[in-house]
């Protein structure tokens, strides 16, 4: 170090250890994106956390369901007038008939618990009682015809608007204008609450039960669309997974280089991005329009659903049937096989695990698939009957459960809102359990090389 | 269900070769494995096979093929004059189809015998009012002609099942009989037997093809008979959307403007909200979070992408709606009138988009090889210059063709329009106003009533045709810029 080179260095503008205004603007500059980047994924998870959150507290209400428990006296003089009990006979008496018993055995429960209520006459009881109370008692007479003459508890369900009261959902100002029930009946329900005799319950038909009228949301269930859902991805999964672990055998180990290869692949890859709508329009013209098959079936659906999810299923298995080394081919090879031999007694075996993997990620998205359901026909009705048997879970007009909760969602009764979300708490549940499985299947099998 | 019994009938008897094949080999062979070419499974197999495959295709082209041949034998048999106005052949048809159930119906039913369904001189009032005792669906009284074609039609339907059941189980028995000539020890039946394997995967890799050929063609037939009734210029250019509801008249307006408009602002508004959040949330995970942080963010982000579009639909309808109704509504600044509007499903598909554009982006930053971050650096630059000035140039094309991805995406989104864009097909700038797209108007007019031959629901193909051109163009354009512009690093 010399006195020349000394002096002829200009005077340092800063140090390193001060910062100077640029260094500031670009520090803070540099703290500003790494806020913008911590700014985006907390957007995100907000998002999700109040999805989750609007899901939950909206849907949870759906499993409790608000009964009555009263005692009813099954009067023979309405129910049996010639006192045969031949149910043939009494199967006559139709829901009408029961009503009135219900009705009544309510009153005589305001009188004796003493409650103080405007409402003085056994018909005012009606607005309490879901419309399917009397279809309940009747079943059971019906059933046990012994029964009729003595006093036999029921666990009812009440009218929607009850339970939306209690729930919170029906407030008092908007009674004022509802022609359903009157604040006095609300009244009444705050009495028979205190009195024990309606309780909110965990409702099990809200998960295996039919669906129902537009008039009685708080009988709906989603069990039938269940069984359609279930019957669909039968289809789906005896369908693609064979088609798509052949296609993709075949491009992955078999396929020359030419243009019908190429051909396949780039339809592979333009059909895992048509618009799943353009499926429903497919599954329309063809199966329904051209082949005749019946609408609403779950068989149609389960083509449809098929046709979508083959190209997810064929991506990810050849991702799999890829990932096995080409040692294990050769070393088959080697010892005398063929090479068709190598592909089903090898390399297959070793790219099952994640080729199930794909197939119920597949199955997955498949079972949460609306929009080519609605072209197809699986909505707009209400999917009240059990499908008896095989033929009948496949042939006959059937919902799925999210064509079920669109359904919900566009009835009018705000009821049915909270079914929706219900709906999608149990649809959500199904997938979750798919993809838990899938995720285990993977740490479980999976093979590094 | 014969065709039932059939497929298993034939299944039965592949089984039976399947056993005789492979006993018969082994015979020849002296039951000494090591003389005969291939494994004895194979030469079971190669029975199996001739026996099976051919009678079952021939069963699928049958079924396929019969209904169009019957149809033509029978609609010749339809005078002009039962064509009345304002029909077609096609809908005497399916008066002729319903009236052929109904016969069949009604003889299963017990409640006429074989005979009287036959019977070619039956009087067709008498017919009508049996039918309809019956409880067979019967819409008008039935005419000579048209209950003619309906016996005749059930004739030849009846024979031709049985013709088809015997023409099948005879191809079965043949290709038994041909593949046991076969098995004989020098056959090379593992051969053939691969050579099968491979044609059935062809096919089944063939599908693919065909649901491409499916989707076209449904589309276009159906889209040319729609502009047979409806002109093109109209549908096309028309700034109106009003169909009619009372059936065949001429007052229906059908142009694709206005919900091509929705379609696009909605999504317009989507990508605002997807595109910032999702890129700089990649940004983040890829280059400044910790494994930790990465572990846990990404799957989390990447559960929105799991969830069914029926749930945001639904999310958007019941709690996004009423949100903004609050903000925005009657009681404040008086821009939204209802929960349905472009900012409320735009904001449910922005939010459904997220992970999209973040994983895809992801992966084309992780792309970027070290070397030039390691050289940005190296000069002095800070990690977010680095980030603006060299990743992001560099993964630029990626990142487009992820944009266009969520964006074709976007387009052919349903559920959640359906749900939260409303039904009003409308022209305007006012973001918070109710909306309709493309693919909401499908699924209304395909829904519900379901008279195809009427223009108000052939225009659903015109639409439907209309977006998979625009989403496949937006595919094939990203998949083209992602090629075309992307750097090649070694």
């Amino acid at each position: 170090m010399t006195d020349a080179s000394m002096g002829a260095t200009p005077a340092a503008k800063g140090s390193l250890t001060t910062e100077d205004a640029r260094t500031k603007k670009r520090n803070a500059a540099e703290k500003r994106f790494q806020m913008y980047g911590i700014a985006a994924i907390g957007a995100g998870l907000f998002f999700l956390l109040v999805l989750l959150v609007s899901i939950l507290s909206s849907g949870l209400g759906a499993f409790q369901q608000t009964f009555i428990e009263v005692p009813v006296y099954l009067d023979p003089a309405k129910l049996d007038k010639n006192g045969n009990r031949d149910p043939a006979e009494m199967a006559k008496v139709s829901t009408f008939g029961y009503g009135p018993l219900i009705e009544q055995a309510i009153f005589a429960q305001v009188e004796a618990n003493g409650i103080a209520t405007p409402l003085d006459s056994s018909k005012d009881m009606k607005a309490l009682i879901s419309a399917s109370a009397a279809a309940q008692v009747r079943d059971v007479v019906l059933a046990n015809p012994d029964l009729v003459g003595e006093t036999v508890s029921f666990r009812m369900l009440a009218a929607s608007r009850v339970d939306g009261y209690l729930k919170g959902r029906v407030q008092r100002e908007d009674v004022a204008r509802d022609k359903n029930i009157d604040a006095e009946h609300l009244d009444l329900t705050d009495a028979f609450v205190d009195a024990g005799i309606v309780a909110k319950q965990f409702n099990i038909d809200f998960v295996i039960g039919a669906d129902a009228s537009e008039s009685r949301p708080e009988q709906a269930g989603l069990g039938v669309s269940m069984l359609g859902s279930l019957f669909m991805m039968i289809v789906v999964l005896v369908l693609a997974l064979p088609i798509g672990v052949a296609a993709s055998i075949y491009l992955e180990e078999f396929a020359p280089q030419n243009r019908w290869t190429d051909l396949i692949e780039v339809n592979i890859s333009n059909l895992a991005a048509v618009p799943s709508i353009v499926f429903g329009i497919l599954g329309l013209a063809v199966f329904i329009q051209f082949a005749h098959l019946p609408q609403s079936a779950p068989l149609v659906g389960g083509l449809v659903l098929t046709l979508m999810t083959l190209p997810t299923i064929i991506i990810s298995t050849r991702a799999s049937l890829k990932a096995v080394p080409p040692s294990i081919r050769d070393a088959a090879l080697g010892l005398g096989a063929s090479r068709t031999q190598s592909v089903f007694h090898h390399v297959l075996p070793l790219a099952m695990p994640g080729i199930l993997t794909g197939t119920i990620i597949g199955l997955a998205q498949a079972l949460g698939e609306t929009a080519p359901l609605l072209l197809i026909g699986m909505v707009g009705y209400i999917a009240t009957n059990y499908p008896d048997g095989l033929a009948s879970g496949f042939m006959d007009p059937n919902s799925a459960m999210p064509a079920q909760i669109y359904e919900w969602a566009k009835r009018a009764d705000p009821a049915y809102y909270e079914r929706a979300w219900g709906g999608i708490i149990i649809l959500l549940l199904f997938l979750m359990t798919m993809n838990i499985i899938a995720i285990i299947l993977r740490r479980r099998f999976e093979r590094r090389w | 269900m014969p065709v039932l019994w059939l497929v298993l009938a034939v299944l039965g008897i592949a089984l039976v070769g399947y056993v005789l094949g492979r006993s018969l080999a082994l015979a020849s062979a002296g039951g000494e494995i090591r003389n005969l070419h291939s494994l004895p499974s194979y030469y079971g197999s190669n029975v199996a096979m001739k026996a099976a495959v051919p009678a079952l295709l021939l069963l699928v082209v049958w079924l396929i093929v019969q209904p169009f041949v019957v149809n033509g034998m029978v609609s010749g048999m339809i005078p002009e004059s039962e064509i009345s106005e304002g029909s077609n052949l096609g809908l005497v048809m399916a008066e002729v189809h319903r009236t052929s159930e109904g016969l069949s119906n009604a003889v299963a039913a017990g409640i006429i015998d074989e005979d009287t369904a036959r019977n070619p001189g039956a009087d067709p009032e008498t017919m009508t009012d049996r039918l309809k005792d019956a409880g067979q669906v019967v819409t008008s009284t039935l005419t000579a002609p048209i209950l003619a074609a309906a016996q005749r039609y059930r004739a030849l339907h009846d024979s031709g099942a049985w013709i088809m059941s015997g023409v099948v189980l005879v191809l079965a028995l043949a290709g038994l009989i041909w593949g046991l000539r076969e098995s004989q020890a020098e056959f090379r039946a593992r051969n053939t037997v691969e050579q099968g394997i491979r044609a059935l995967l062809i096919a089944a890799a063939s599908i693919a093809v065909l649901t491409t050929i499916g989707i076209v063609l449904s589309l276009i037939f159906n889209t040319i008979e729609f502009f047979r009734l409806y002109p093109a210029a109209e549908f096309f250019f028309s700034l109106n959307w009003a169909p009619s509801f009372s059936g065949r008249g001429g007052s229906s307006e059908l142009g694709i403007i206005p919900l091509l408009w929705g379609t696009l602002y909605i999504s317009f508004v989507a990508l605002v909200v997807a595109v910032p959040v999702g890129l700089f949330a990649a940004v983040y995970l890829s280059e400044y979070a910790t494994p930790k942080v990465r572990a846990i963010a990404k799957p989390l982000l990447e559960v929105l992408a799991g969830i069914p579009t029926i749930v945001y639909g639904l999310f958007a309808l019941l709690t996004i709606g009423p949100i903004l109704l609050s903000v925005f509504g009657d009681d404040t600044v008086g821009w939204m009138q209802g929960q349905r509007a472009v900012m409320t499903a735009g904001i449910a598909m922005g939010i459904m988009l997220i992970p999209f554009v973040s994983s895809l982006s992801d992966d084309i930053i992780n792309a970027v090889p070290q070397s030039l971050r390691d050289g940005s650096y190296g000069l002095g630059a800070t990690k977010s210059e680095t980030i603006k000035q060299v990743i992001l140039p560099a993964a630029l094309p990626g990142i487009v063709g992820a944009i266009l991805l969520a964006a074709s995406r976007a387009i052919g989104e349903t559920m959640i329009v359906v749900l939260g864009a409303g039904a009003a097909a409308r022209l305007s700038l006012n973001p918070f106003e109710a909306m309709t797209t493309v693919t909401a108007k499908i699924v209304s007019q395909l829904t519900g009533d379901s008279d195809f031959a009427s223009p108000e629901a052939l225009v659903a193909f015109a639409l439907g045709m209309s977006l998979f051109v625009i989403t496949l163009g937006l595919n094939v354009l990203a998949l083209y810029i992602v090629r075309k512009y992307r750097e090649q690093y070694e």
